[in-house]
């Protein structure tokens, strides 16, 4: 029997596993050193925030693996030896596969900041940098002060959690307007407004120059580069974006780049080996798509793909329109299609923003042809599956503002703010 | 350190979560209250029992709102579940068990011993905590208190004022905002208020009304076809008549019909009395219930078994009504047998013809069921006397549904339970009544949760706030839309969702149920492919 071994218990590995078994009797080995079952890593706050215990973050009962005859090995795997397809693990065993998928996902980034490996620093990615927060960050005595390095999506969630058990926060954004490469000026100062408003000190515009230890080689403080400014902290997060978790490849015949480089059949330059998820990189994108995504949602889609490819069905990934979910403290966010911070060469953005500062939206759009190219939502939940098949249809912005009702998904009673969006929209058009 | 242990993982209890002064003074003013109610129980004898009555439901009603207004109204609006796993009361702490005890406790004395509360027996006058509740009773019915009236007052202020902190709670959300204002106003109108004026209209002797909760169905209120209480509404005129009229529509008319519109949610999670306390004093326990696949079994089981115990006592009951008096009524004892078991017939051929497919391994257990019923009902008929079925008095049978189901299962364990396996261990486990509506609103609803494409972030927290222990994330991860019968439709997986995607919705019957393997947002001609298959 084909022996499929996946390195890697997230959300692309297991998914990748889970299709393989309904399409297969091969042998399946999931391969983690890090948790015994797969759980939800964008669960992992609402562990820390109390909302969730850990047990509930893992989306299968544990009877489900071996019901479904996924072998389940912690262990930590040193290199592959892909000649005599081998995996070494630290502690000396090894384990021989017929396919390897690798999906191991990110690690956080660190930028050789001075005193970035003191104690009491840490990432917020995996359940270990979870359990390093519950120590050096269990309540407001333990740690006085807070220090976020880095304004992305893991930054954010970071401050939520610690303002959950009321630690003071300082959030450090090099950019001048939270997340500002990624949304819209309007939409990025209004989470501004929003963070600052949960009693958050946002810097905007400002980067790490140091992390400063006390004598027992913990951290002290942290000093500003612009403005020299050392802040006290007993915490620092480093959270300025992730990079593929591939440092044990390094050793072997496979090719990685920034990740482990894979064609659009996501095979390495190995045969039957495999990379899927964050530690994937694309040689060609696709369509507007990085090379390297580290979504959950992508994730998920090369597990699916790529289970089909190891079960005789070789296909292609090929994501459909791009989408993605995040949530800003109390503000929901949701995206459809492209809309970049600043509107590509012949595109425009028509934004809307409710009074009251938590709901906002942004579409981008072809200023020629009409044509809608996305839409980005904050504080108003939208229906995937319409933005999924307007976008499929390419219609124009008239046909979209005209019919935003059908595509909302806020529940039941909530106030509706399409026709306030759609006269806003046709007072703009008539001053352009 | 085991997470079994210590599910937050912290080496230190994390102390950001206590309470603030505002806050302790509130719980003060509470256990003032508290503490009035226990001195009455002590049969302390207040010179001015509706001054002191006034005082304690006060003390306590003020007590938690201004423990609400602190606790929500100090923080902009937003999902409030920081801490729920942390706090000793509502992750099954020292404080959760505690407060379950004293709840079960007081549960079996009121059920059991009501003489411990001061009910005075056999005409003599109440004491202890009964007699603290006299005057209010007299000012509403005219007739002293009883232990079910001191239960009714406690159960509609807890309803009012955990109803307060439930829409502060949730103040960023419509929904749940209007159903716990309309939970709130029918456990005040409907539950308390009208049947206590109705027993007003019994001074005259034209009226021997029972106690009569409008919006109470069979077979929630099974008590409505015992003989006292036909007795009662037969010989009340036309609105005694009006009454058990409505009773019956209700349950064959009225339900089926909203029932398809809405789903059960309309009475589970609008309506109900037991939903009612659970969706407000409960509210703070709605995580603790499991979600394991093994309760799921178990709940199908119990919930049917409680539905057939149900029907067969009821019958039994009718069929001893009428056999007891053979010429009083148009309907016989042995028609009323044959209509019964038609009408069981009737729903169990619609539901094989039309839904076999949906029902898969269900409908072998529906059988069993069916046939179950039909065995009961003929030996009823070929072995019943007018006074024996299954050889035990009727009357027995029906003690022994009261005793097992209407106050071990309902009150003790269903209420009493709250702080250790959630807030709706009755409605899930037991509520015949939530057996028939969830039965329609499985095979006949508009009603359904729809998810959101491939939104889903597999974060769990839909399933750990789903008090009726339903797994949501099993579906919403697969895109997959939420039929079930369980779901009471109190909104809170919509609610909790950081991702937006889950909505409550009442939409067409056709692609309800949309099984899919690969999610939206991949490969078209892969889930094509997959999909259709």
């Amino acid at each position: 029997m084909e022996h499929i071994v996946i390195i890697g218990n997230g959300i692309s590995g297991v998914t990748a596993a889970r299709h393989i078994r309904k399409l297969s009797d091969k042998k399946i080995t999931i391969v983690s050193s890090e948790t015994d079952y797969f759980f939800s890593r964008t669960a992992l706050m609402y562990v820390f925030m109390g909302h969730l215990t850990f047990e509930h973050t893992q989306p299968y009962e544990n009877w489900f693996w071996k019901k479904n005859r996924i072998n389940l090995k912690k262990g930590y795997v040193k290199n592959i030896d892909t000649t005599s397809k081998m995996l070494h693990f630290a502690k000396g065993d090894s384990l021989q596969y017929d396919k390897l998928i690798i999906a191991t996902g990110s690690k956080p980034n660190k930028f050789g900041w001075p005193g970035q490996d003191l104690d009491g620093v840490m990432g917020m990615y995996h359940k270990q940098d979870l359990e390093n927060l519950e120590t050096y960050a269990p309540n407001n005595k333990i740690c006085k002060r807070a220090v976020i390095v880095g304004g992305g999506l893991i930054g954010i969630e970071l401050a939520e959690m610690l303002n959950s058990r009321n630690i003071p926060v300082t959030f450090l954004v090099r950019e001048n307007s939270f997340w500002n490469m990624v949304l819209p000026k309007g939409e990025s100062e209004m989470i501004n407004r929003h963070i600052k408003n949960h009693h958050i000190d946002l810097r905007l515009g400002v980067n790490l120059k140091e992390i400063k230890a006390n004598e027992s080689g913990k951290v002290k403080s942290i000093v500003i580069t612009e403005t020299e400014e050392e802040i006290p902290c007993d915490v620092v997060g480093l959270t300025a974006g992730v990079s593929p978790n591939i440092d044990f490849i390094k050793e072997s015949n496979i090719e990685i780049g920034r990740g482990i480089k894979v064609n659009h059949y996501l095979e390495t330059n190995i045969p039957d080996v495999y990379a899927i998820g964050d530690c994937a990189e694309q040689h060609e994108p696709i369509g507007n798509r990085r090379p390297i995504e580290a979504v959950w949602y992508t994730g998920r889609m090369m597990g699916e793909t790529v289970a089909q490819t190891i079960c005789g069905n070789r296909i292609a990934y090929k994501p459909g329109h791009w989408f993605n979910s995040a949530k800003f403290l109390d503000i929901e966010y949701q995206t459809y299609g492209w809309v970049f911070a600043n509107p590509k060469e012949n595109h425009e953005h028509f934004h809307w923003k409710h009074e009251d500062d938590t709901k906002c939206i942004t579409v981008e759009y072809n200023s020629n042809t009409k044509e809608f190219i996305g839409i980005n939502t904050f504080g108003i939940r939208m229906r995937h599956e319409v933005f999924d098949r307007w976008l499929s249809d390419k219609k124009d912005i008239d046909f979209v503002m005209n019919h935003l009702s059908e595509a909302n998904f806020d529940p039941e009673f909530y106030s509706t703010f399409e026709e306030d969006i759609l006269s806003s929209y046709s007072f703009q058009l008539q001053t352009a | 350190m085991s997470h079994k242990i210590n599910p937050s993982m912290s080496l230190v209890k994390p102390e950001a979560n206590n309470l603030s002064t505002k806050q302790k003074i509130s719980i003060s003013l509470g256990i003032i209250g508290f503490f009035i109610l226990i001195l009455a129980l002590l049969n302390t004898n207040f010179p001015n029992k509706g001054l002191f009555l006034t005082i304690a439901l006060g003390l306590i009603s003020v007590g938690t709102i201004l423990f609400a207004n602190d606790a929500y109204l100090t923080k902009l609006e937003g999902i409030k579940n920081d801490g729920v796993w942390f706090k000793s009361i509502s992750s099954r702490g020292t404080l959760g068990w505690i407060a379950g005890i004293i709840l079960t406790l007081f549960y079996i004395v009121l059920y059991f011993f009501e003489e411990l509360l001061g009910q005075g027996v056999n005409g003599a006058a109440n004491t202890g905590l009964i007699s603290l509740f006299d005057p209010f009773s007299l000012l509403l019915s005219g007739r002293p208190a009883s232990q079910w009236f001191v239960y009714g007052t406690l159960y509609t202020v807890a309803i009012l004022i955990f109803g307060y902190k439930f829409m502060l709670k949730y103040r960023h959300n419509r929904y749940q905002q209007l159903r716990t204002a309309s939970v709130m106003f029918f456990q005040l109108g409907f539950a308390f208020l009208i049947p206590e004026f109705m027993a007003r209209l019994n001074e005259s002797p034209d009226y021997n009304l029972p106690y009569y909760d409008l919006k109470s169905m069979w077979p929630l209120n099974y008590y409505l076809f015992d003989g006292w209480s036909l007795d009662g509404l037969l010989s009340s005129g036309n609105i005694g008549l009006a009454l058990l009229i409505f009773g019956v529509v209700s349950i064959f008319v009225i339900s089926p019909i909203l029932t398809y519109k809405y789903g059960k949610r309309w009475y589970c999670s609008w309506v109900c009395g037991c939903g009612g306390l659970a969706e407000t004093a409960g509210d703070s326990f709605r995580q603790l219930s499991s979600k394991k696949l093994s309760a799921w079994k178990l709940e199908r089981w119990l919930i049917h078994t409680v539905l057939v115990f149900s029907v067969i006592m009821t019958v039994a009951m009718i069929y001893t009504y009428l056999g007891s008096d053979p010429n009083k009524f148009w309907l016989t004892k042995g028609t009323f047998l044959i209509s019964a078991g038609a009408f069981l017939t009737l729903i169990f051929v619609l539901a094989m013809a039309f839904k076999r497919h949906e029902l898969g391994t269900d409908a072998r257990y529906g059988a069993i069921g069916y046939f179950i019923i039909i065995a009961l009902l003929l030996t009823i008929h070929f072995l019943g006397t007018t006074t024996e079925v299954f050889f035990i008095n009727s009357g027995n049978l029906r003690s022994a549904y009261g005793f097992y189901i209407g106050a071990i299962f309902s009150g003790v364990v269903g209420t009493g339970f709250y702080p250790i396996l959630g807030n709706r261990v009755w409605c899930r486990f037991g509520c015949p009544m939530a057996a028939i509506l969830g039965f329609q609103q499985r095979m006949f609803s508009k009603f359904r949760i729809t998810t959101n494409g491939g939104q889903c972030i597999s974060c769990g927290n839909c399933s750990t706030y789903c008090e009726m222990g339903i797994d949501v994330r099993s579906y919403a991860q697969k895109g997959e839309n939420i039929v079930r019968s369980s779901c009471v439709g109190c909104g809170v997986c919509s609610a909790v969702c950081p991702r937006g995607v889950l909505k409550l919705e009442n939409d067409s019957l056709k692609g309800r149920i949309n099984s899919k393997e690969i999610l939206l947002g991949n490969d078209v001609d892969l889930m094509d492919l997959i999909n259709h298959k």
